[in-house]
């Protein structure tokens, strides 16, 4: 209870209260979530059990009632009869899944990694960083796209489409570790030239444990901001990868892949199977997107 | 008396701000005559690098000229087209700026800058251009100079760099030099010939100048004349001997007791206790009255104007008496 | 300025070697190269025969070195799906992705110079407030949603422009081209526009906040106190230094649209190779992956390096230092 009581008080709070852009970015990203928390509670079928469609219900319009079954669809239907609105909750749930656990995954090793090279310093800090290196100088898409394609040679062909969601994770999280060890080796170097940390070595301390201490609260900023802008970017990347069809398989379709499926039906003039789920894309990276910027500005407003 | 080369009247300068717009000039009126060299001193914030700007016409925004007129041969240039006034920047006006280290475009050789003045303003071929160019560079004391013109900035020295910017100044051969603090930025074992470069350059041809600095004994050395600002106004002006003899007004004395000289028996420099007011709160009457030890009640009320003392003009109630005086003989 | 060249040549060919080692690792441990060779009827000695042919016998260090002297003679390898050599393949496509490409990396500078000029310049002004906002938005747009909605606008609204394929093509020599029919030139726009969009936003971004920032400086303020127009102060002086800065930038996001040509390839149906190589994750043709992987690295790394060379010919002061040192 303090603590929200001390956050409400909080310049950020404050700060947060006089932008309209962050405020608005945040109740949309705040409604997605929760609409894909509870998808299964409020879509009204599941579109990925067959016993739920009816394949009369086809290329429903939105908001008409279908010729033949008159049933009606808030937001129509594809070629299967599925509600598109339903898919589009559902999808939502994948998109955030890959991209929250691909953040976390890219945070937690970029964090032990950025540690590991600035206490160890030396050779391994030249290696780690090095291999950062090299891996900025290609795009992020370029690198998960071939982790991705390594994954998929490794893994057997039977078990593909029920790891893909995994391997997603994992592509995408290798891609994007390198900022956070950057940060974090970066609060290391500082810290280790500490007085108490040469303090802890003399009398035969392992000073690890001290330094954590001083180094996570010095990072916190940082690496909020980046797994916020991160978060945005890898929500695009996994519909990108899904769009070019070596993302989530068609049986856990992502926004990305509802999207993919959308395009097909582009000429022939069902725009709402390929409209709502790119505007829901659309919300939803932006307003991460804006949400990191402002995140970004408020917490270093030396940088505006 | 034969029109001025330059006339300033009353120049005013504001800046606006969310409280209301402060003045940082105010009030100030000189003349300079043809080949004079007038130095401008003052304490960084009394407004003697803005005055030079304004005169040139490159004051920078928001700040700006809300009243006054400045006229150069008696023609006025204050209120010109942007278009006309770029005509008379290096033409007519030249400009020397404090940091000869970033005065230059780094990317392009002293040759490229030098040629690109002078054919901006006078209808020479390239050939020409570069014969005057290479001219310029030898008189203010570059040595081989039709070598080092196709050198980069970064490759002079800082002093050698500030003859450069002498000579881009006086390129196009301008009948006024603006000098803006040109030694500063550079190291004291070179600033005196840098001055003596630019005294005997614009001397050369023809140029008047005017000297800003904070340098008292810059100015002794070089100027006719001088005019000592404070808070934005003028507070005296007149010959460099006389004023430097006899400082009539108790902020110019304050600033000659601070001049160490070789004959000076006292151990300790004189200083005048306090600071120059901020722009937003300069006190009502003369603005130097919270600092002076003369002062008295009509100093804190009515703001002094120039008076004319003998044959220079200053601005303090003390003088007021002269100014009758002179006025019935 | 030697030494750094050549110290600079060195860190890319560390690059290239360690990309050749993931790439080999690919071939070597990702699948099964024999069985991909053999299929399901094959004897213990068939395999043998086949390990021995394929040098998969040889200490790992020698394979490395077959391997990469293999590739430096265009030697990629066999497709696993079409049964072609892989350089083959990518010969065949590699023009249809370099020209999209080009056209994409003319229309990112010419725009994203141009419109980053022009926001600097009238800094105040409506247009360039309204350039602003809008390429805010442009910038967190997926790439393949523009494709899609420019497909939607052009293609199917208006019925102006193709919205697959590259059109007719001519052959000159071993390379095809779009530019010389009327629909391959119709046919790229598209394409080219949805590649190059976001580079283009990228790059007046930075044009616009590094000329302000010039704009800001002594020398700029020097050069209109020598009563230079204000055309030479904005173009001569000011864009010039401006470059700089923008050069290594833009360099990179070349590099970038070539591998970004993949998404728009895909959108397109542009029958390029980063489609193939799409194609090639889908089917996990590892030799096609390998060979695009190591091709798209050498680009990057010619690329860096060359921008790392041009700012010597930009920037006077570079070389001065850099063979400073080198004494």
């Amino acid at each position: 209870m303090e603590a929200v009581s001390n956050f409400l008080a909080s310049d950020l709070f404050y700060r947060f209260r006089k932008s309209p852009v962050a405020v608005l970015a945040f109740i949309v990203t705040a409604v997605l979530v929760l609409s894909a928390l509870f998808a299964p509670l409020i879509a009204p079928q599941n579109p990925f059990d067959p016993g739920s469609l009816n394949l009369m219900n086809g290329f429903s319009q939105p908001g008409e009632p279908n010729q033949f079954t008159g049933e009606t669809f808030m937001l129509g239907t594809d070629d299967q009869g599925r509600d598109v609105f339903s898919t589009i909750l559902y999808g939502l749930r994948i998109s955030l899944f890959v991209g929250f656990s691909a953040v976390m995954f890219a945070m937690v090793l970029g964090s032990v990694l950025g540690l590991i090279a600035g206490y160890t310093g030396g050779r391994t800090d030249t290696i780690i960083m090095r291999i950062a290196d090299i891996q900025l100088t290609f795009p992020a898409i370029l690198v998960a796209l071939l982790i991705f394609g390594i994954a998929k040679g490794i893994t057997p062909p039977s078990y593909r489409d029920e790891v893909a969601i995994w391997v997603l994770i994992l592509a995408i999280g290798l891609s994007d570790w390198v900022q956070f060890a950057r940060v974090v080796r970066g609060a290391t170097l500082v810290e280790r030239n500490k007085e108490y940390v040469q303090a802890a070595k003399l009398i035969g301390r392992k000073p690890m444990a001290i330094m954590l201490k001083h180094i996570l609260p010095n990072t916190l900023g940082p690496v909020l901001v980046i797994a916020t802008i991160s978060l945005a970017l890898a929500i695009i990347a996994e519909a990108t990868l899904s769009f070019l069809g070596v993302g989530a398989p068609p049986t856990q379709p992502s926004l990305g892949t509802l999207i993919r499926i959308g395009q097909g039906f582009l000429f022939s003039g069902e725009y709402w199977i390929l409209l709502y789920p790119a505007v829901t894309l659309l919300a939803l990276a932006l307003s991460v997107n804006l949400l990191g910027d402002w995140l970004r500005d408020a917490l270093n407003p030396k940088l505006k | 008396m034969s029109t001025p080369l330059l006339s300033v009247r009353d120049l005013v300068i504001k800046f606006p701000t969310r409280h209301g717009p402060l003045t940082a000039v105010d009030g100030v009126s000189f003349d300079l005559a043809a080949g004079e060299v007038l130095g401008v001193v003052g304490e960084s914030g009394a407004g003697k690098s803005l005055t030079g700007s304004a005169i040139i016409g490159l004051l920078d925004p928001p700040g700006h000229i809300a009243s006054g007129e400045i006229y150069l041969k008696g023609e006025r240039i204050d209120n010109l087209r942007p278009e006309e006034m770029r005509a008379i920047r290096g033409r007519r006006i030249g400009m020397v700026f404090q940091d000869p280290l970033t005065s230059l475009n780094p990317l392009y050789t002293i040759a490229d800058q030098l040629i690109e003045t002078i054919r901006t303003h006078l209808r020479l071929s390239e050939r020409e251009a570069r014969k005057r160019a290479i001219q310029l560079l030898d008189d203010v004391g570059i040595p081989a100079a039709s070598r080092r013109i196709d050198d980069y900035p970064h490759q002079f020295s800082g002093g050698m760099r500030q003859r450069v910017v002498i000579a881009l100044a006086l390129a196009a051969g301008p009948e006024l030099v603006i000098a803006d603090e040109p030694t500063t930025a550079l190291d004291v074992s070179v600033q005196a010939q840098i001055i003596d470069v630019l005294k005997e350059q614009c001397t050369q041809h023809g140029a008047s100048v005017i000297l800003i600095t904070h340098d008292m004994g810059v100015i002794a050395e070089t100027a006719d004349r001088v005019a000592v600002m404070y808070s934005g106004r003028i507070a005296e002006i007149g010959p460099v001997r006389e004023i430097i003899q006899n400082a009539k007004h108790p902020y110019t004395s304050g600033l000659m007791g601070s001049i160490p000289t070789l004959a000076q028996e006292e151990d300790r420099l004189v200083q005048i206790p306090g600071s120059m007011p901020r722009l937003s709160d300069i006190p009502p009457g003369c603005p130097f009255n919270p600092r002076c030890d003369k002062v008295f009640d009509k100093c804190r009320v009515h703001r002094p104007s120039l008076i004319p003392v003998e044959n220079r003009e200053v601005a303090c109630w003390l003088y007021e008496d002269t100014e009758a005086r002179g006025a019935a003989t | 300025m030697l030494a750094y060249v050549i110290r600079r040549v060195f860190q890319s060919i560390f690059v290239l070697l360690m990309v050749g080692l993931v790439a080999f690792s690919m071939f070597r441990f990702v699948g099964d190269p024999v069985e991909n060779l053999l299929g399901q009827e094959r004897t213990q000695a068939d395999i043998e025969r086949v390990r021995d042919q394929l040098g998969l016998n040889d200490p790992f260090p020698v394979q490395y070195v077959k391997f990469l002297g293999n590739a430096l003679q265009g030697n990629l390898g066999v497709s696993y799906r079409q049964g072609r050599p892989v350089s083959e393949i990518i010969a065949e496509r590699a023009p249809a992705t370099l020209e999209l490409a080009g056209v994409s990396a003319l229309f990112a500078v010419v725009f994203g110079v141009g419109l980053g000029v022009f926001t600097a310049i009238r800094r105040d002004g409506f247009m360039a407030n309204l350039i602003m906002t809008t390429s805010l938005i442009g910038v967190s747009l997926p790439t393949f949603l523009i494709g899609i909605l420019l497909i939607y606008v052009f293609a199917v609204e208006l019925g102006w422009l193709p919205s697959f394929g590259r059109g007719e093509t001519v052959k000159i020599g071993g390379w095809s081209t779009g530019f010389l029919t009327e629909s391959g030139l119709k046919a790229i726009i598209l394409p080219a526009i949805t590649l190059g969009l976001y580079q283009m936003t990228l790059i007046m971004r930075l044009v616009r906040s590094e000329m302000l920032e010039v704009l800001r400086t002594d020398y700029i303020k020097f050069a209109r106190a020598r009563g230079l127009s204000t055309r030479a102060i904005n173009f001569g002086h000011a864009l010039k230094n401006t470059l700089v800065p923008v050069i290594t930038v833009t360099g990179l996001q070349i590099g970038s649209i070539i591998a970004f040509a993949i998404i728009t390839e895909t959108v397109f149906q542009w029958p390029g190779v980063g489609l193939l190589f799409i194609n090639a994750i889908q089917f996990v043709d590892i030799p096609v992956m390998a060979a695009y992987l190591m091709l798209i690295s050498v680009m990057f790394v010619l690329i860096n390096l060359i921008v790392d060379l041009l700012y010597f010919v930009i920037d006077p002061r570079l070389s001065a230092d850099a063979s400073a040192r080198g004494h």
